[in-house]
This record gives structure tokens, C-alpha cells and sequence, in this order.
């Protein structure tokens, strides 16, 4: 095939995010290096998607985060090759797929990029769930390495001034224990400068988000999947900061030139909990061809949702508030909140719901919610029963007809 | 009534004993979910904590709250709120421990329309100095909300009295258990569920007479029913509301004599110091006593105290039970097992829902398992 007649739909290009080549360099060169890591002396540390990766960025530590990688198992479909080892060995097939993938994965050192580094040790907040602390229960056994747990109490109605002590006091603990496997003392004004860079990070990714709100907005929940990554993994970096400036700017530019994600955006809908990694194209498409357009999700927005509770001065000791706040270590009243929130910035006519499998944390309570929101902010809502990374529990023509009819009632 | 005659007849109808006790004593009925609740607060409070076990009839209303993939206890104690067989309850308590439980909470607070509500967040890692202030703090709340909740005032004496009673009923609930694995035929599979359930919903003064006029009778004539020939079995897991379960073992060839249950051994293990701070000795007896999955203790703590009992108890064979949706077992269960497999104890699952699988098919798996040991 000659060049030529690869032709490009110049509609489509412009709609392209241009930002997302640079994201995949970066994301690349991020895993080549930790991967790297034996070579060149580097510590290697998992850590959970909502846990304080800042002090590890302070300390000079690559950090390892087996969610992206559950996230990338999921995109590249090898979820269920890799859930099956992991049944084999015994783990129910109810338990949350990140941790069947990661695990069949790490005594296969199968999956996208041939098994993630080893770690040096591991660092796992209970902010997002129960599971992953026995997730990396397993991985300590496993690769017998140390494990730091970072208990971040749930608020159910307030967050009492114990706790706030209570994560405090296990934020020295942290670094205590990563002096002890690093071999040297924490520098803080590096750790200092890090918080900055974090909150700069984290405020650009917002800025980001906040996008979506624009009419038409200028990129979707889907995008945000895709370019949450350094927030996750790499916040507290020069590097994140740089990469969400410009994509901030990016968006900036794209509103000022008119350009929508969807090319007809008449239908403005908010996403609920994780993606559905394996069907996100298919899903974005089935949504546009209604004209509907995902403006933003309760997912992505967690990370930078704590920002009101970091001050920079005091990044370390709010930081420990600030995570232990995030959207699913709340109650059902306070995440109607944060909806009723996002319901009206993003002014949106539907929420969509992925009722996950994998995640009772995020899933359960989802119906209480959806009976709030429809009977107080009288919106549509729809529940699509599914599975973050085991296509197993994904039944194409039902969430088909299931989207058909929901989009019909928001036509009507 | 005989001791053993009147326990059985309280397992067998929880719900009716607690209906007709709550107007007799004019004691309010606290329900609960976990082995993680501080029993001792509520019975100081002058209230009968009342362990929740999941419906075994149909599910029609938590269905509309909760989607499939959740555990039995969790649908099956939010039906029974829904469909109001738990009228009697003045509240119920949530202690923080897997994903399910702290959104039923929410749930349960939202929707079952009792008079009080109440969380304790306690801390997940129980192994640090940090994680011990905290508990007393976040038990120290669970008091003070307790007295306001129930209208009472809980004075440290009253607290003392109740560690004491609810030590003697841990002792008794220990004492029989050692006879049991001693002696198994002294006491049926049956009997054992019956003194368990009763243990964890009666009032438990009234419960602790019973169990001591009850040892009473077993202490006596010590040496009947030394040998069943049968195999010795110990059931490892989370709650085990099916008392068929007991039965058919026994009747497939195994007793079981001992267990790693929240409502077995987990329920009495540990006392409280009955001396000094008594909020702190609370605190202290869960920080010592073996966790549960859903709390961490290290990462090869339950399994090292699993083979401790295998060997301490002369174990031929250990039945994994746990409920089918259940995380936080679900990942223990490989590792558990691999240290059965390193002790050679051969192991048996079941992941059980509100119904049990057909008879059959239930009695001849056990009969397999048993005929291999
Ligand atoms: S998907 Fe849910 S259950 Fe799984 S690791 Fe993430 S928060 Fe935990
Ligand atoms: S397994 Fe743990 S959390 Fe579940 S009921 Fe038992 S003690 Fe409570
Ligand atoms: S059985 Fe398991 S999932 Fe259910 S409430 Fe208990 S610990 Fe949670």
C-alpha cells in the first residue's frame, strides 16, 4: 500500500489529541526505566493508585503501579488469559480483576509489557479499598519483600480529629520505613519541592478536566482515562506538570477554535467508576453515534477532587487527610454530593453507571445513588452491568440495547 | 428447660427469642454484624447485642439495593431489615472491615428506618502503636455515642462488670470447645451450633447461667463418648449460619473439634484485662487476638496460626467455608491452603450462598473428603 492512499479523514485529525503521542513517549520511556531498574541501582516500589506516591519520589524510588498495569491487561484484552491463571491458583473469580490480572501475570510474566519490574518493596493505601490490601498481602508473600500499609479510615459521617492524627502519625511511619529500605534520610526540601510539583500537577489536571464543561467540550471521559496515568503514577514530577500544561493548554486551544470531541454533541452524559478498559473505543463510538458526549466521570476527577484539603506549606501532614478524603473512602451522602457537584458544573442531561464486579467499594450503594439522583436532580440515569478488565462479564448486545433504549428516553 | 434444650431452642428461632425478650428485660436490642463489635459497650449500655446472620429465605426487596455479586450476609441481613423481621432492633452496629460491609452500612443507614445508627471505623493494620490510639479513641466515640443513642450513661464500673461477664462467657464458650477436641463425642456437631448461635443473640447474663449450669452437667462424668472413631475436621472461614453443614460432616465420618470461624473460636478467643483502663482493655484484646482476613496482622499470621491449630488439635483434614462473593477470605484461601498442603492436611472448599447446594450433592462431597483422610 503506497502512502497516498492511506487517506485521512481531515475531520477526524482535527478532533485528534495531539498531546497523546507525547503521553505514550513518556509512558513508555517511564516503563523502559523501571523496568530498568536492576541495571541502574534504582529502588523499585508498588504502590496503589491512591496512595501518597510523593515521599517515593522524594526518595528517589521508581514507582510501580499494578492498576495501570491492570488497566493496560484490560486495553490490550489479555484479561482473561491472565484472570484464568489466577483462578487456577485458586483466587475466586468474585475477587477484583486489577488483582487476579496482576497475579497471574506476575508468575507468568506474561500481559502487555512481559510482567511488571520486581519491587523492592510495596506501599499500598486503603483509601480506595479492603481488597488492595490483600492484594498486596499476596505480592509480600510472593516476592517477600516489606509492605508499609497506609490505613486511611473511611468517613461514614465526619472525619474525626483521632483519625486525622492516626494518618498523620503513619505518614512518619511511611517515611520511617522508606529511610530503612532506601538507606537514607529523607531530604525535605526536596520533599517539599515535590509537594509543590504535586499540587501543580494535580491543579493542572483539574484545569484539564474542567474543560469538559465547555460546550462543546473539547475532550471526553474517555480521553481522561487515557491521560490520567502520571497523575496516578508519576504526580509530584517535573515531567507531569510539563505533559498537563500542555494538555491543558491544548484543550485551551481546541476551545477557542470551536472543536468537540463529539462532532455533534447534543447529549452531555457524566460516567461513573472505572472504564470498561476493554471496550472503551467501542463504548465511545456507540455513545457518539447518539450525539451523547461522557463530559466527565467520578473516576478521574478523584485524584485532584482533594485538592481543597492540601496546603503546600504543609503538604506531607494534609496530604494524609487530603487521601484519606478521596471520592470512594466516603459514604454514599457525600458522594451524592460530589455528583449533585459534577451533575451541575459539567451540566449534564444523564448519568451513566458502570456497575462493576470487580469493584464492591466503588459498585455497591450505586443503586441508592442512582434512586437519588433521578428522583432529586430528575435526570436519566443508566446502569451497565459490566467488569473493568474481564470481558467475561461483558454482554455486548445487552449493553447495546440497554444504551438504544436510555438514549431514546433522553431524546424524548 | 434443660441448659443445652433451651440454647437449641434460641438458635433454632433467634428472631422470636429476641422479639419476646425485648419487652420482658426492657432491654433494647442492638443488632451486629462482625466479630470486630466491642459486645462488652453494649451489654454495659444495658442493651443484648444481637448477631445478624444473613436471611435464609428469599431476597426480594435488597435486590433493589445491592447487585449480585455480593455475600449472602450482606443481601440476606439487609432483607431481613427491609422486610421488617428486624423490628425489634432499637439500631445496629457497623465495625469497619471488608468493602461490602461499609457500604451496607450506608445502605442500612439510608433505608432500614431504625432508631440509631452506628460506625466504628476502627483502624484496618493492627500492629502499631499508632493503630492502638486510634482504636481507643474511635471505641472511647462508640461509648459516648452509645450513651447518647440509647439514652444511658455507661460508667466505668458497669464496664467492668460487663468485661467480667463477657469473659466468663468466653471462658465457658473456650472451656466447652477444649472438650469437644478432647472428647467429641461428648457433645454433637448439632449441639455445638446451638450453643454458638445462642451465645452470640441472648441476653448475655441469662446466656452465662445457662452455660455454666451447662458445663456443670458436661463436667460431669468426663470420660463418656472418648471415641467416635470419626475423622477430626476443623472449619476454617468467615460466619457459618447453616447448621446442616455440622450434620452432614458428622454424619459422613468427621467431627468437627475445632474451628477458625467468627462465629466459632474468633467470637471467644482472648479476654479483656479486667483491671486498668477498661476502654483501653478492649482495645488491647483485639489487637492480640488472631485477625480476622479483613484485618492485617502481618502477612503470614493467619497461616502460621492455622498450622499452630492443626497441630495443637491433632487435625485431620480442614473444610475452607466461606460465603461466594467474600473478599477478603477469597484471598486468603490459596495461601491458607498451600500451608495445609506444606503441613500435609488435605483441605476441602465450599463457597456457600443463602441456599445450600442439593443435599446430595453436599453429603457426598463430604463423604469423598472424609474417606480420603
Ligand atoms: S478496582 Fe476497586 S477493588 Fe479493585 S483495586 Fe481498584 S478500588 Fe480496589
Ligand atoms: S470475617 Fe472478619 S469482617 Fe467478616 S464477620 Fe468475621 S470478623 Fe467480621
Ligand atoms: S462474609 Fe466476607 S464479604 Fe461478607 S460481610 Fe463477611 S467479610 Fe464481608
Amino acid at each position: 500500500m503506497s502512502d497516498s492512499s492511506k487517506r485521512t479523514d481531515p475531520e477526524k485529525e482535527k478532533r485528534k489529541i495531539k498531546s497523546v503521542q507525547k503521553m505514550k513517549e513518556i509512558m513508555t520511556n517511564y516503563y523502559i526505566e523501571a523496568k530498568g531498574a536492576a541495571d541502574t541501582g534504582k529502588k523499585v516500589a508498588w504502590i496503589t493508585s491512591g496512595g501518597p506516591v510523593e515521599p517515593l519520589i522524594a526518595m528517589d524510588v521508581i514507582p510501580v503501579y499494578p492498576e495501570n498495569h491492570g488497566a493496560m491487561i484490560g486495553a490490550s484484552k489479555m484479561g482473561i488469559e491472565l484472570c484464568e491463571k489466577a483462578e487456577e491458583m485458586g483466587y475466586p473469580r468474585e475477587l477484583c480483576s486489577y488483582a487476579r490480572a496482576d497475579i497471574g501475570c506476575a508468575v507468568t510474566d506474561g500481559g502487555p509489557i512481559g510482567g511488571l519490574p520486581r519491587p523492592d518493596f510495596l506501599v499500598c493505601c486503603n483509601n480506595i479499598c479492603g481488597t488492595v490490601m490483600k492484594w498486596y498481602e499476596v505480592a509480600a508473600r510472593y516476592y517477600n519483600v516489606p509492605l508499609f500499609i497506609l490505613d486511611t479510615p473511611f468517613t461514614h459521617r465526619e472525619f474525626p480529629p483521632a483519625a486525622k492524627q492516626y494518618v498523620i502519625d503513619q505518614i512518619y511511619e511511611y517515611i520511617a520505613f522508606l529511610e530503612e529500605n532506601c538507606g537514607k534520610k529523607m531530604d525535605y526540601d526536596r520533599m517539599q519541592e515535590v509537594g509543590r510539583l504535586s499540587v501543580e500537577g494535580l491543579r493542572l489536571w483539574q484545569a484539564v478536566l474542567d474543560s469538559g464543561a465547555h460546550k462543546p467540550a473539547p475532550m471526553t471521559a474517555f480521553d481522561a482515562f487515557f491521560h490520567l496515568a502520571l497523575i496516578v503514577t508519576l504526580r509530584g514530577t517535573q515531567e507531569a506538570v510539563d505533559y498537563y500544561r500542555q494538555l491543558r493548554d491544548e484543550m485551551q486551544e481546541r476551545i477557542n477554535q470551536g472543536i468537540g470531541m463529539v462532532p455533534n454533541e447534543k447529549y452531555r452524559l457524566l460516567w461513573d467508576n472505572l472504564p470498561v478498559w476493554y471496550r472503551t473505543k467501542w463504548l465511545s463510538e456507540k455513545f457518539a453515534s447518539h450525539d451523547a458526549c461522557l463530559v466527565a466521570d467520578t473516576y478521574t476527577s478523584a485524584w485532584s477532587g482533594v485538592l481543597p484539603y492540601i496546603d503546600e506549606n504543609n503538604f506531607l501532614e494534609t496530604m494524609a487527610v487530603a487521601y484519606s478524603q478521596v471520592y470512594i473512602n466516603v459514604s454514599l451522602d457525600i458522594m451524592i454530593d460530589t455528583l449533585r457537584r459534577l451533575i451541575k458544573k459539567y451540566d449534564v442531561d444523564g448519568l451513566v453507571m458502570h456497575s462493576n464486579r470487580s469493584c464492591k467499594p466503588y459498585s455497591l450503594g450505586q443503586y441508592d445513588l442512582q434512586k437519588i439522583v433521578m428522583e432529586e436532580l430528575k435526570i436519566p440515569t443508566l446502569i451497565l452491568e459490566a467488569d473493568m478488565v474481564d470481558e467475561r462479564s461483558f454482554s455486548e448486545s445487552q449493553i447495546e440495547t440497554r444504551i438504544d433504549a436510555f438514549m431514546e428516553t433522553l431524546k424524548s | 428447660m434443660e441448659p443445652l434444650e433451651k440454647l437449641s431452642a434460641v438458635a433454632h428461632d433467634p428472631f422470636a427469642y429476641a422479639q419476646a425478650i425485648q419487652p420482658a428485660l426492657e432491654k433494647p436490642v442492638i443488632g451486629y454484624f462482625c466479630s470486630y463489635t466491642p459486645e462488652e459497650m453494649l451489654t454495659a449500655a444495658g442493651a443484648v447485642p444481637f448477631r445478624i446472620f444473613g436471611t435464609r429465605g428469599d431476597i426480594s426487596l435488597a435486590d433493589a439495593h445491592l447487585q449480585s455479586y455480593c455475600c449472602s450476609l450482606v443481601r440476606g441481613g439487609l432483607e431481613d431489615v427491609l422486610k421488617g423481621r428486624l423490628s425489634f432492633l432499637k439500631g445496629a452496629v457497623f465495625p469497619h472491615t471488608c468493602d461490602s460491609i461499609q457500604r451496607l452500612s450506608d445502605i442500612w443507614r439510608l433505608n432500614a428506618g431504625l432508631d440509631t445508627h452506628f460506625d466504628l471505623v476502627l483502624p484496618v493494620k493492627l500492629t502499631t502503636q499508632s493503630a492502638r490510639t486510634y482504636m481507643i479513641s474511635v471505641l472511647n466515640t462508640f461509648r459516648a455515642e452509645l450513651e447518647q443513642g440509647l439514652n444511658v450513661s455507661i460508667s466505668d464500673e458497669a464496664l467492668h462488670q460487663a468485661i467480667y461477664t463477657h469473659n466468663c462467657i468466653r471462658d465457658r464458650l473456650g472451656r466447652i470447645y477444649r472438650l469437644k477436641s478432647q472428647n467429641p463425642g461428648k457433645l454433637a456437631a448439632a449441639d455445638m451450633y446451638a450453643i454458638m448461635k445462642a451465645a452470640m443473640v441472648m441476653d448475655r447474663a441469662e446466656l452465662l447461667e445457662h452455660l455454666d449450669a451447662l458445663w456443670a452437667d458436661l463436667s460431669a462424668g468426663a470420660s463418656e463418648g472418648a471415641s467416635t472413631g470419626r475423622k477430626r475436621i476443623l472449619m476454617s472461614g468467615g460466619i457459618c449460619n447453616h447448621p446442616d453443614i455440622y450434620h452432614f460432616i458428622e454424619e459422613a465420618g468427621g467431627d468437627v473439634v475445632w474451628d477458625d470461624l467468627c462465629t466459632g473460636t474468633r467470637y471467644f478467643e482472648g479476654s479483656v484485662e479486667e483491671t486498668g483502663d477498661p476502654v483501653e482493655a478492649i482495645a488491647d484484646r483485639y489487637l492480640d487476638r488472631m485477625v480476622c482476613p479483613a484485618k492485617h496482622m502481618g502477612v503470614t499470621a493467619r497461616g502460621e496460626h492455622l498450622k499452630q491449630l492443626v497441630r495443637t488439635h491433632r487435625i485431620d483434614g480442614v473444610i475452607f467455608l466461606f460465603l461466594k462473593f467474600c473478599d477478603p477470605h477469597g484471598f486468603d484461601y490459596p495461601y491458607l491452603k498451600e500451608c495445609m498442603d506444606q503441613a500435609g492436611v488435605p483441605t476441602l472448599l465450599l463457597e456457600v450462598e443463602e441456599q445450600l447446594p442439593g443435599e446430595g450433592q453436599f453429603r457426598t462431597r463430604f463423604e469423598t473428603f472424609i474417606d480420603m483422610l
